[in-house]
Formats: C-alpha cells, structure tokens, sequence
C-alpha cells in the first residue's frame, strides 16, 4: 500500500504524533464540547479555536464501504474504503482489513488497528470487532 | 422568475475529437451565438471552466475579447448552472448584456483522466483521505450507492434502470456516444466489470471530449433575437463537502436545498416540470437527487423511475439526450444539461422530443437542469421555461 503520505502540518502534527504511540486523537472543542475529525484550526460547531487533542476510544460502526477492483497505484485489490462512525461521533475515512471483503456489512462494529509506516507514523485501519 | 433568458445553445464537437480544449470551446461559443443570431462582437460577459488557472480571462483572450464580467467558479459539473445564476445576477444588474456559459474537454483524446483523480497534497484529503486508496470520485458514489441499498433495502436493479432508460434515449439522438451501441439490459448492467461495488462500469458516466456553450441575454433584449426566449424561472444551489468523511449521510444531498431555492424562486414545484435533464455521473446520483429534489420522498425513487417512466413515451423524461451515462460526459458535463433543456423546450428534439403529457402532444413548457459536482459535493438547480 501507498506511504506517500504527505508530512504534517500546523494543526495536524499533534494528530500524526499520536499515531507514532498508535493513538488516535480526535479533537474536542472546549466551548461547545463537539468532537470533530480531521483536525481543524477552528470548531466546525461553534467557530471558536479552544480544540484540544483527546484519545478516541477506538470502538466504532461501518456507516457505508465500497469494495475497489480497479486499485490504485500501490494497492492491491479487492482492497475495502470505508466510512467508520467513531463512538464518540466523528466519521473517518479508513479501509477495513483482516477480514474478507465478502463479509463486510454496514452498520458492522469494528475496532481500531494500525498499520506502520516507514518514517515512524502509523496509519488507523480498522477491522471487525471480536463476537461479543 | 427572472428577466433573464437564455437565447443560443450549442455543442462542441463530441467524442474522440483529437482537438484542443481551446478548439472546442472555440467550435461552441460562435455556435451558440449563430444560434442566437449574435456575433461575438455582442458578448461582454463569460462563465467558463476547466480552461486553465485563468479560464474565463485565457478563452476572453482566445476570442480577442475584453469582457466586462467573467465567472470561473470551479464547481466540477454543476458549475453551468451555478453560472446561470450568476450570468442572471449580472445582466439584471447591468454589469453585463450578453453572457456566454461555456466548456470544452479533449479528457478521451488526452487521456488525462485517472481513477485516482487530483492529488492536491496540502488539502486535509492528501492527508486522511487518499492514504486509503479511494477512487476519485468513483468510490464516494460507490459508498452512496452502498448506504442508499442498506438504509431502504432498495433494489441493485434500480440503480441499473437509471441506465437502461439512459441508453433508450441515445439510441434516439445521432450524436450521443452510444448511439447504434444496441439496447442495455439491466443484466448488462449488473454483469459489467464491478469497479468499486456495488458499482460497475455500466453504472458510471462515458469519459469522452465533448463541450458546448449557451448564451443569456435580457428578455427584453431576448424578444428581439431569432429564437423564442427560453427563461430562467429559477435556480438555486447548495455547496456541500470536499471529503468523503464530512457529510452526515451520503444519502441526502445538497440537492435538497438547491432545489428547494430554484423552485421558491420559479414559484413552481415538482409537478410542474415537463422534462428534466439530471446529472447522472453515476446511476446512484440520479436517484439521490430525485429524491432530494421532491420529485418523489426518500428512499422512493427506485418505484418513481419503475415501470419505463423516465424512458422515452414515459411519464417523467429524464437525460433525454442519452445522459452522460450514454450521450457525453467531458469531465464537467452541466453546460451540455442546458443545451439540452433547451433543445427539449424549442421543440428540436426530433426523435427525443418529449411531449407535455403524452395526451396533449404540446411541447414542453417548463425543464429542470440540475448539476452535481465533485464527490456529491456541489448541487445547482435552473428551471427554464417558454410560454
């Protein structure tokens, strides 16, 4: 898979820090205590900038996927893209791995998982979570 | 209602054309304007995309003019319509007499399509987005699609009809791309390579060259010119998301507020339109944005398009030019959704012409032009009618 992955910027390097300890941290606004993903300068709720880092829970939902024949450059098909609602509201784009991609369904809980990347990053994939 | 019509229509050449993208804006700006009666000494206004970073200023300067009012909003495929408004803006507040809404793509000659679309690395997508593989804009269509079958337990077949109608109708005009292809079933459909699922090739839009150009003047002014006016009754639009993670659902669009403004403004609801011309990138993008239109309620518009309506001799006539499923689709398909309106609202649409309830035989008075751009991303909606 690809690892050009562009390097962080002013507001994002928190974020890409955390994946180099594989957490993944969500901002939560302060004020209006709004969760919000991707990483912003401002609060998409309320407008103002008190955002701090917080650790998600890692626990979340298939909102909808698609499963890729024709990859892209660097992947290798059938591949899954997946739009995950985390627990704690905000939604992520992801792929689903370690399952077949026959067995993916919407609304399936799912956990997070990492992938590492070759400068130290890790990339948040996630796969179904464990019965019960 | 406006005061604002819309008084030359035209096509570029289509297909696989071999020429410029200059070329091709050059063939359908003097068209248009030969259909309008006007030359290009007339134009003071342009609306144009997909030229370059100075699109309107680059074609201004190609056709050796100075104009007094430009639009290069870049808004994918619903552009057009969003430049309707505009050019309506203008010309009723006297910035501009005679506008020219125009396009051109040579993306089949170039080959200067990907699956993976544009990678712009300081954007928020370069960095949680496209680390994942998705196509772009293939895949967010494709997850639309997957929450749209989960949410209503809709038929895979609907989507496909989406299709089938939009081949039906290119048979029916000599300059769609898949005029003479044959028939499509929905089991072609369902058959065909599967991109990215529910997806298949058969469910996305044909990538050709292609361009055209319409031209708006004053009523006023409009009653004048060789042809019947074509009025702008309305538009309205609604810009919505770059990224596949940030709207809510994937199942309700920005169509819903586009819509809601276009006919507000018309004083017209769903009812009253005779003909519609609806961006079908994708299959999935005609159903999402009927529903979000009112033209049926949501998780609905599999049984709205049942039984052959929006096929030809069918109550409600959709993408009568073949659509960009079947007809054309230059990368930014909106400017051709116009011509084609009015084409259907002139009565010139020969074989395709569609008639205002099949009982009267009379010719279409109201048509919708609805544009989607980008990744569900920008929704534009112009009414027009003739009297």
């Amino acid at each position: 898979m690809s690892t050009e992955i562009p390097l962080p910027d002013d507001v994002t390097a928190p974020y890409w820090a955390g994946t180099e300890e594989k957490r993944l941290l969500i901002q939560r606004c302060a004020e209006c205590g709004r969760f919000q993903h991707y990483p912003r300068y401002m609060c998409t709720g309320c407008g103002r900038g008190d955002l701090e880092f917080v650790e998600a829970s890692g626990e979340a939902a298939i909102d909808t996927f698609t499963v890729v024949h024709r990859p892209l450059p660097g992947f290798e098909a059938p591949y899954v893209v997946a739009r995950v609602r985390l627990a704690e509201g905000p939604i992520l784009l992801t792929n689903i791995v370690d399952c077949p991609p026959d067995d993916v369904a919407c609304g399936q809980a799912v956990r997070l998982t990492w992938r590492p990347l070759e400068d130290g990053r890790h990339l948040p994939l996630f796969t179904p979570a464990k019965e019960g | 209602m406006t005061n604002v019509a819309i008084v030359g229509a035209a096509e570029s050449d289509l297909g696989r054309t071999g020429k410029s993208i200059l070329t091709l804006q050059a063939q359908a700006i003097p068209r248009a304007l030969a259909d309008a009666g006007l030359t290009l000494a007339d134009v003071d206004g342009i609306a144009t995309a997909g030229v370059s970073r100075f699109s309107a200023t680059q074609v201004a300067e190609y056709l050796g003019l100075r104009p007094a009012w430009t639009d290069s909003t870049f808004a994918g495929g619903s552009a057009f319509e969003m430049y309707v408004a505009r050019a309506v803006q203008a010309i009723e507040a006297g910035q501009a007499s005679t506008v020219v809404i125009s396009y051109g793509s040579n993306q089949r000659s170039a080959r200067s399509r990907s699956l993976g679309g544009v990678k712009e690395t300081h954007t928020p997508e370069a960095q949680f987005e496209t680390p994942y593989g998705p196509l772009y804009p293939f895949s967010h269509y494709a997850m639309a699609a997957q929450s749209y079958l989960h949410k209503y337990g809709a038929a895979r077949e609907s989507l496909a009809e989406v299709a089938v109608a939009a081949r039906e109708w290119a048979l029916r005009n000599p300059k769609a791309y898949r005029y003479g292809a044959g028939p499509l079933t929905v089991d072609d459909v369902l058959g065909s390579d599967t991109v990215s699922s529910p997806l298949t090739v058969a469910d996305a839009c044909l990538v050709t060259d292609g361009g055209g150009a319409v031209v708006l003047t004053s009523l006023d002014r409009a009653r004048d010119l060789r042809r019947d006016p074509v009025r702008v009754l309305g538009y309205g639009e609604c810009t919505t998301n770059t990224s596949m993670a940030a709207v809510d659902d994937l199942t309700v669009t920005g169509a819903v507020e586009s819509g809601r403004a276009a006919f507000g403004r018309a004083g017209l609801t769903p009812a009253d339109v005779d003909v519609l011309e609806v961006y079908d990138s994708f299959t999935i993008t005609v159903l999402l944005t009927l529903e979000a239109l009112g033209f049926c309620g949501f998780g609905e518009a599999g049984d709205l398009i049942a039984d052959g309506r929006i096929r030809p001799g069918g109550g409600l006539p959709l993408n009568t030019s073949g659509g960009g499923l079947s007809y054309n689709h230059p990368g930014q398909y909106g400017v051709l959704l116009l011509v084609e309106a009015v084409r259907q609202l002139r009565g010139e649409g020969g074989a395709r012409q569609v008639e205002a309830g099949a009982a009267t035989g009379a010719a279409p008075k109201v048509a919708l032009a609805h544009g989607t751009g980008g990744i569900l991303s920008t929704h534009a909606t112009v009414l027009l009618g003739v009297e």
